[in-house]
């Protein structure tokens, strides 16, 4: 019973838990033992089972009074870059320790308001901060995919999001919020078989979320289906006022945007992501992922966007330059660690150098150096002109196109271990994904296929400033022609 | 652009991390390797090109300078390291 319970969509199960047919409580103890089970993946820091327990119950109390939510009964996996209330919150660092905040985040409260249950905190690179889960000072997380040869190690789940990946491929949860900077939603979806959606910057509230770099940050759900994003994204999103960059506009029913039908869209294929070094089979994927939209009746337009090969640099001095101001709160003096030091500048500098992680401290001291007087016109100033650009690139190409179709990452996911000697490799990743973040535009992650050694590949569709509607749209076609079926080997559900 | 020992010294005292000097020669090559890598960004001419310092779709809000919040010092304490009296406490920075 518990293995049917799990394998259930989202949607799936709301609408039995409609029905009467199942009950939160059932739902959510069938999600509390697959958590339990998922252990060795170490997908979770914190497990919340009492308090997952005690709101399916009010959940069904809900139902009974006629008075459910959208998403009510529905059991989430919740990074731990959201503030829970009492619930502790780390971003995955050392520097966070015991921290319980005493509020709760926007996007988290809107899923509270609609009946969501919390099943637990889930792992991340440290600060969102990476693009392999290999970051956490909680250790790294595994995907639950593995090569079908059986042979070599562990797999990393992607990063940041990396738990939140991890536990909804193995079945743990029903979905997962997520936070993207440069493609921490997108590119480990896309390693793990699960869609992963970043929407516009603006959608869905900053509030509550520690902050990694500010003009970048965006919540965004990660679930098995199509339909299961459009779903959790409507609770996600919405108005703040809390959040200055949040955007004052009604949230559309983005489950009514699945209509199936793409005929007569334009959907551009930029010639720039064809990247050097890109295995072939994802290339192939790529051009499979053109020929579906095609058949359904869409027009494939070739499209340029010039500035495609400056994104990864520009971005790597934009997001450490904001980090390294945000970072700056970790003091020792207001919450988490505390490392003693003969003078206040004595302990912060012991404090920061015992609490943050190496990359951390790497991104830091970029952000540092390129703020600094004498260099800031040189080093941020130019890559603020490129990231203007770079929308430009995009303002040009939706002039002709509705959507834009790229693969999702270079590389299905690598070994535990691979990539750490050297940053660079690392920040290649997210060479499809961080264009769209520049340019704070909507992107998802479908599961396309499989590679040659039996790991998920994902396509990426990227869409016009809060059209996430038509990105909806077209990614349930692509995920429907593609029929992505696979399930990973370890699955605890 | 190679960065010295001596400028990631300052580097480090200016991001309040603590380097021990073993850490600062790996610090050093793998941060110019970095930067050595952003300078492509200066084969793209940007001239007349505005900077962009984010994504505001209709500008930023603005909104009355007025408190909305407040006589939450117990919650804003609640996580602190050290506190005493209703104050943080840090080690002593007058003598």
């Amino acid at each position: 019973m518990s293995n049917a319970l799990t394998r259930l969509s989202l949607a799936e199960a709301r609408d039995r838990l409609a029905a009467r047919d199942i009950s939160a409580v059932e739902l959510a103890e069938a999600h509390i033992a697959a958590v339990e089970a998922a252990r060795p993946l170490n997908a979770f820091i914190t497990e919340t089972p009492e308090r997952a327990l005690d709101m399916a119950r009010q959940s069904d109390a809900r139902r009974a009074a006629g008075k459910a939510g959208a998403i009510d009964g529905i059991p989430l996996a919740i990074k731990d870059l959201f503030c829970t209330a009492d619930v502790l919150t780390t971003a995955g660092s050392h520097i966070l320790d015991g921290f319980h905040p005493t509020y709760e985040s926007t996007v988290s409260a809107n899923l509270w308001r609609d009946g969501a249950v919390l099943l637990g905190k889930v792992s991340m690179d440290e600060f969102a901060m990476g693009s392999s889960n290999t970051t956490s000072c909680y250790g790294p997380v595994v995907n639950p995919w593995r090569r079908s040869d059986g042979a070599g190690s562990d797999l990393v789940p992607g990063g940041s999001s990396g738990g939140a990946a991890a536990a909804v491929a193995a079945r743990c949860a029903l979905g997962a919020t997520g936070t993207d900077t440069g493609g921490s939603i997108r590119q480990p979806a896309s390693f793990c078989g699960i869609v992963g959606m970043k929407p516009t910057y603006g959608r869905c509230s900053r509030w509550g979320i520690v902050a990694f770099a500010s003009s970048l940050d965006q919540a965004g759900p990660m679930t098995r289906t199509v339909r299961d994003a459009a779903i959790l994204l409507r609770s996600m999103a919405g108005f703040d006022a809390k959040d200055s960059t949040s955007a004052d506009l009604p949230v559309p029913d983005f489950e009514a945007a699945l209509t199936g039908d793409v005929r007569g869209l334009k959907v551009g294929v930029p010639r720039e992501y064809r990247v050097d070094g890109m295995p072939p089979e994802i290339d192939a994927l790529w051009g499979r992922g053109a020929d579906w939209l095609r058949d359904a009746g869409a027009e494939i337009v070739d499209i340029s966007l010039p500035h495609t090969r400056y994104a990864l640099p520009t971005y790597y001095i934009v997001a450490p330059a904001e980090a390294s101001s945000n970072l700056a709160r970790y003091d020792g003096v207001r919450y988490g660690l505390r490392v003693p030091g003969e003078s206040m500048i004595e302990m912060y500098e012991n404090t920061r150098a015992a609490g943050f992680g190496a990359e951390v401290k790497r991104r830091i001291m970029i952000g540092t150096y390129v703020l600094s007087a004498g260099y800031y016109d040189a080093y941020y100033l130019k890559a603020q002109k490129v990231r203007t650009l770079i929308k430009r690139d995009f303002d040009d190409a939706f002039a002709g196109v509705d959507v834009v179709l790229t693969p999702t990452a270079p590389s299905a996911a690598f070994a535990v271990g691979e990539k750490q000697d050297d940053p660079i490799a690392m920040y290649l990743n997210d060479v499809f994904t961080v264009p769209a973040s520049l340019a704070g535009l909507p992107g998802i992650s479908v599961p396309a296929g499989l590679d040659a050694d039996g790991l998920p590949l994902g396509l990426q569709l990227i869409g016009r400033p809060f059209d996430e509607e038509t990105v909806l749209r077209v990614a349930g076609v692509l995920e429907s022609a593609a029929g992505f079926s696979a399930e990973p080997p370890r699955m605890a559900g | 652009m190679s960065l010295d020992k001596a400028t990631v010294a300052r580097i480090a005292h200016l991001a309040r991390i603590k380097l021990t000097e073993d850490q600062l020669d790996p610090m050093s090559r793998e941060l110019s390797n970095i930067l050595t890598w952003v300078e492509q960004l200066g084969e793209v001419d940007t001239n007349d090109v505005p900077p962009m310092t984010g994504i505001e779709h209709k500008g930023l809000r603005r909104r009355p300078d007025a408190v909305t919040d407040g006589a939450i010092s117990g919650q804003v304490l609640a996580n602190a390291p050290e506190a005493a009296g209703g104050f943080y406490t840090v080690p002593k920075v007058v003598e």
